[in-house]
């Protein structure tokens, strides 16, 4: 690891200031940034840690509710405003990582967790435009079961990891920022960026912003909700597909409003208006699901190894509707 | 008598482990101690053309950077194939070659470890690279038939019968390829070695070892030292799975480095250094034959391995060993071949042959038995080997009619429906598969001493090791029924080289060799002590017949009137010398020859599984074990839970994933490396029979560290193929594999 050196910001301002030494990085819970600065991908010389900043609550916010970037993962997902009014980011959130991982993540710091990407993580297995701009991808052709299988580019099929991402996507979560032009507000699906031709930027924080609050509009149907995540073994595995889906079916079993967001599919969490405005009026069950899943999935293409995910994400987007049809609320 | 010896005694270092005062080799606190780490291979095969050392030199309180251009030379490196089957072909940067990716080429020591790994980092390597080969489909021109193969150096090939014949002469035939994949040891303590040099010529090492006396010897051969000059200790492991078997590159590399900083060195590798340098379970493809009468009578068993190995070794996944002795068949046939790849060395990996070999043929006799309509179970019973059939010798014991019996009862066998896909709940699928677990008895030479003290306490010594698998324990629980003390009153020593001779802890034969020399110990005492006893004229047994004296829990006494006698510490608080002390020497004698000597065991598994998504989970496990004399309830429920658990992983998880173009194993962390999580571990139910076997070795033990595994994985393919009605030949099955 490169030496660095470190300071613990008691405030927003200070940590503003202290972000602008070169080559400077928050430190949140850690467990993504200080494990690539182990691996060398990551070599800031400045760690400003924002864990003690007053981002820390989790309150009721214009109808929805406003969480603190620093609120650590296991803390949000099981308080009572989340469990009771958002269940699928609580889902989301406890299937990812582990118990200890979730005690140490923070909000905002697992809003920027990093790619998986073999090629990505480790410096010395050759090429990789995201970690190394311009070398090229070693994954298209390389070890790809868990890459990307829409939105990639010729420069890169990483995904996105996060469970909590694909939860916030499904439920319109807006990023509030901090930064030297002052504030301003993210929608989640602007927030995070598809690779094109520049993959080494993972999102649209621009440089010197500190991300303050994570705000969840009101959505009155987002109990009925599924998080579906398929993975190689039953915890401290990343997705290989995953689906938050939320569903408002009437009496009549019509679709009034849907909701859907897919994990482990691209280099952000995956949403199509299209699949959802299509649901809209449709009688809640499998036919209508199977084509929202085609309009999800379109354009959808594997890279040898993933080829299989199309079909496992077709079939789970049709279970993820399915289990949140049956929720009773 | 008094019976210590099978009951669940809990272990005695279990306290020392849970409050962190057992100190593992990393953990050892060694006086001007300095950190280092090593920098390893990128490429598979080629040249390192130069290192530039300097920006690493640079780093505040390295040391040295020891390279293939600055090393020391070492002697001429011995590699007499005729030696221990653990003694590996090392990389000790004694030339510029790489046949590997991840092989060590450079040393760099420090003050610090940090110090140590940025300048690693900062370590600029030029390499010529050589096309190279790593997967099994290009390296197949490489095909050779190994001279010998496995631990026991069992002849390659075998032939019984008419193989042709008998294949042809079955109702139903099957012919299938499995196959299994790289696979890590992976033990949660990374391998470390602490090197503490006393002089030019003398040496300590704390190594993370299964063989302490091995390890001294390959030491001392590897660095020109007379062995008597090496001395290793090895208190506690954190597992090692046939992984800290050998000598492996890295510990005298941390001796080389030491004598080059002339202060002790430490190196501990990094997870991602677990990943080649320090062995790997081969991949193997398996193509089996078999075929069976109307009524499940076996008529003909062929399996034929194919192995990788590397390019500098010769190590053999002997995975057709159990065919030739597992089943009653007239016309049997086996073969091994290697083939060779720019990997690093395979190695023993916990039930090195039959961990692989047994789920290609249990998956296989699961198969043939569906293809002539005969419950799997029933069809094992029908082809039940009264005797080997190999070697034609009775089994010193054979409890797995017994096993079988058991086991299927717990597990509610009977109620399974033979169809396929049969157990169906909406889109959940249950399936019920079964397998034979089977594993060899070994025992090597070993030698103990036991010695009591005037303070009536006993301090039993062996150099071998515990892995965590409790040794100590059960070890303790040995020598006081041998001696006749309590277990309280006796402390056992191990891990170290200069105690009584032992062999690897490998082989699952250190309880039956280790064992067997401590209970002969420990009775060699007790004869000491009733001498000492009747030739004491203050003894109250003065006098007394020895074969009329017991002793039992502390206490010497007279049989008949057990009132009459006294405690070994007021025995012995009155003999002239300090203490008393009896040898124990056991190896293996000519029940070798007249006996095959095995563990059995059936396992039964449960699995649901996801009908769309494939998603896969084992939801129940049953295994009975028929392994002779179990010594402690409590370990040896602990080593076949854990057997069976490693089956979940190996069916389902564990996979080393290699980049072919960059000849690299990709997924080198625990994150990306699966094993079960406790989540992915159901309720498993791990059981023995009674079984008494006096013709394995003094103590009746089999072993039991391995055989858990050597049916799980099958039982688990097996019981997919229930569910799903499809066969996966190829592990790990994974939910694509399902889909």
């Amino acid at each position: 690891m490169k030496p660095f050196t470190y300071f613990r910001a008691q405030n927003a301002d200070e940590a503003m200031v202290q972000i602008r030494k070169p080559d400077s990085k928050f430190l949140g819970g850690g467990t993504n940034l200080i494990d690539l600065m182990k691996m060398g991908v990551e070599q800031p010389s400045h760690l400003v840690d924002i864990t003690r900043l007053p981002l820390t609550q989790i309150t009721e916010y214009q109808g929805g509710v406003r969480i603190g970037a620093a609120v650590r993962n296991s803390d949000a997902a099981n308080h009572a405003l989340i469990r009771t009014r958002y269940p699928l980011l609580t889902q989301a959130m406890l299937s990812g990582a582990t118990a200890q991982l979730r005690n140490m993540a923070t909000m905002g710091g697992n809003l920027l967790q990093r790619t998986r990407c073999y090629y990505f993580y480790d410096p010395t297995l050759g090429e990789c435009n995201k970690r190394n701009p311009g070398t090229g991808c070693a994954a298209k052709t390389g070890v790809n079961r868990l890459h990307a299988i829409l939105g990639t580019s010729e420069d890169c099929i990483a995904t996105n990891p996060s469970d909590m991402n694909v939860a916030l996507a499904a439920l319109d979560a807006v990023i509030q920022v901090s930064g030297p032009q002052g504030d301003r507000a993210i929608p989640i699906l602007e927030f995070h960026r598809l690779p094109g031709k520049t993959p080494e930027v993972d999102t649209n924080l621009k440089v010197g912003e500190l991300i303050t609050a994570i705000d969840l509009p009101a959505i009155p149907f987002a109990t009925r909700c599924s998080y579906l995540k398929t993975r190689d073994r039953s915890s401290y595995a990343f997705a290989i597909v995953s689906v938050a889906a939320a569903i408002d079916v009437d009496s009549g079993n019509t679709i009034r409003n849907a909701r859907v967001a897919l994990g482990g599919v691209a280099h952000k969490p995956w949403r199509v208006p299209a699949a959802e405005s299509f649901l809209t009026g449709k009688k809640a069950g499998e036919p209508a699901y199977r084509e929202a899943a085609g309009l999800l999935l379109q354009g959808a293409k594997g890279y040898g190894h993933n080829d299989f995910k199309v079909e496992l994400a077709r079939r789970s987007i049709v279970r993820a509707l399915t289990d949140a049809a049956a929720v009773r609320v | 008598m008094s019976n210590f010896v099978g009951q669940p005694m809990t272990r005695v270092d279990g306290r020392k482990k849970v409050t962190g005062e057992a100190k593992y080799t990393a953990e050892v606190a060694v006086a001007n101690i300095s950190f280092a780490c090593l920098i390893t291979s990128t490429i598979p095969k080629g040249r390192v053309v130069s290192m530039d050392t300097a920006a690493g030199e640079r780093v505040p309180g390295v040391l040295a950077i020891m390279t293939p251009f600055n090393a020391p030379k070492l002697p001429p490196a011995k590699l007499a194939p005729g030696g221990p089957s653990t003694n590996r072909v090392l990389t000790l940067l004694q030339d510029d070659v790489v046949r590997y990716a991840n092989q060590p080429i450079g040393v760099v020591v420090a003050l610090s470890l940090e110090n140590a790994q940025q300048a690693a980092s900062l370590v600029k390597v030029l390499y010529a690279a050589e096309p190279h080969h790593v997967d099994f489909e290009s390296s197949l021109t490489t095909l050779f038939k190994p001279d010998k193969v496995g631990g026991s150096k069992a002849q390659p090939d075998t032939s019984e019968g008419d193989i042709a014949a008998g294949l042809a002469a079955g109702a139903a035939q099957i012919s299938h390829v499995y196959q299994t994949p790289f696979e890590v040891h992976n033990p949660m303590e990374m391998h470390a070695t602490i090197a503490v040099w006393q002089g030019r010529d003398k040496l300590t090492v704390y190594d993370a070892t299964q063989g302490v006396c091995g390890d001294k010897q390959r030491i001392a051969e590897l660095l020109g030292l007379r062995p008597d000059n090496v001395h290793v200790i090895s208190e506690f492991l954190g597992g090692g799975f046939g992984s800290k078997g050998p000598t492996w590159s890295h510990v005298p590399l941390c001796a080389m480095a030491a004598q080059r900083v002339n202060r002790p060195v430490k190196l501990v590798l990094s997870r991602a250094e677990m990943f080649g340098p320090v062995g790997l379970r081969a991949v193997t493809r398996q193509s089996i034959a078999a075929a069976a009468q109307k009524d499940g009578t076996l008529t003909g068993l062929r399996h034929d391995t194919v192995a990788q190995t590397s390019t500098f070794d010769t190590f053999m996944e002997t995975a057709s060993l159990t065919a030739r002795m597992l089943y009653a068949c007239p016309n049997i046939s086996t073969s091994h071949r290697l083939v060779k790849s720019n990997i690093g060395t395979p190695s023993f990996m916990r039930a090195p042959g039959e961990a692989p070999g047994n789920f290609a043929l249990e998956c296989a006799i699961d198969e043939l038995a569906y293809a002539v309509k005969v419950d799997p179970l029933a069809f094992r019973l029908k082809n039940y080997a009264e005797q080997d059939p190999e070697k034609k010798r009775p089994w010193s014991s054979k409890s797995l009619r017994e096993c079988y019996r058991v086991g299927a009862e717990r597990f509610g066998w009977s109620k399974r429906p033979l169809e396929p896909r049969s157990l169906r709940n909406g889109h959940s699928l249950t399936g019920w598969g079964m397998a034979t677990a089977v594993y060899p008895t070994n025992r090597s030479a070993s030698s103990a001493v036991a010695r009591i003290g005037k303070d009536g306490r006993a301090l039993v010594e062996a150099a071998t090791q515990d892995l965590g698998t409790g040794t100590y324990t059960v070890m303790t629980q040995i020598a006081a029924d041998a001696i006749g003390m309590n277990p309280e009153q006796i402390t056992f020593r191990l891990g170290d080289s200069d105690l009584p001779e032992t062999p690897v802890s490998g082989g699952s034969q250190t309880a039956a060799s280790t064992g067997s020399a401590v209970y002969l110990a420990g009775q060699a005492l007790r004869e000491k002590l009733v001498q000492a006893a009747v030739t004491d004229a203050r003894s109250p047994l003065s006098g007394v017949s020895a074969q009329d004296i017991s002793i039992d829990r502390g206490r010497i006494f007279l049989t008949a009137t057990p009132a009459k006698g006294e405690t070994l510490q007021a025995l012995m608080a009155r003999q002239p010398g300090e203490f008393l002390e009896g040898h124990g020497d056991a190896k293996p004698g000519e029940e070798k020859d007249k006996y095959s000597m095995y563990a059995f065991g059936a396992q039964f598994a449960e699995v649901r599984v996801d009908a769309d998504l494939g998603q896969l989970r084992v939801t129940r496990m049953v295994g009975v074990f028929g392994a002779g004399k179990i010594l402690n309830a409590k370990t040896a429920r602990n080593q076949f839970v854990g057997g069976m658990t490693w089956g979940i992983g190996m069916a389902l998880m564990e996979n080393a994933e290699m980049d072919t173009r960059l000849g690299r194993i990709v997924n080198n962390n625990f994150a990306e490396y699966h094993i079960p999580v406790n989540l992915d571990v159901p309720t498993i139910e791990a059981l023995w029979v009674d079984e008494v076997d006096t013709h394995v070795n003094p103590i009746g033990v089999k072993g039991i560290g391995e055989i858990g595994i050597t049916g799980s994985a099958a039982a688990v393919a097996n019981a997919v193929f229930h569910a799903t009605g499809k066969r996966v030949r190829d592990l790990p099955i994974t939910l694509d594999k399902l889909l």
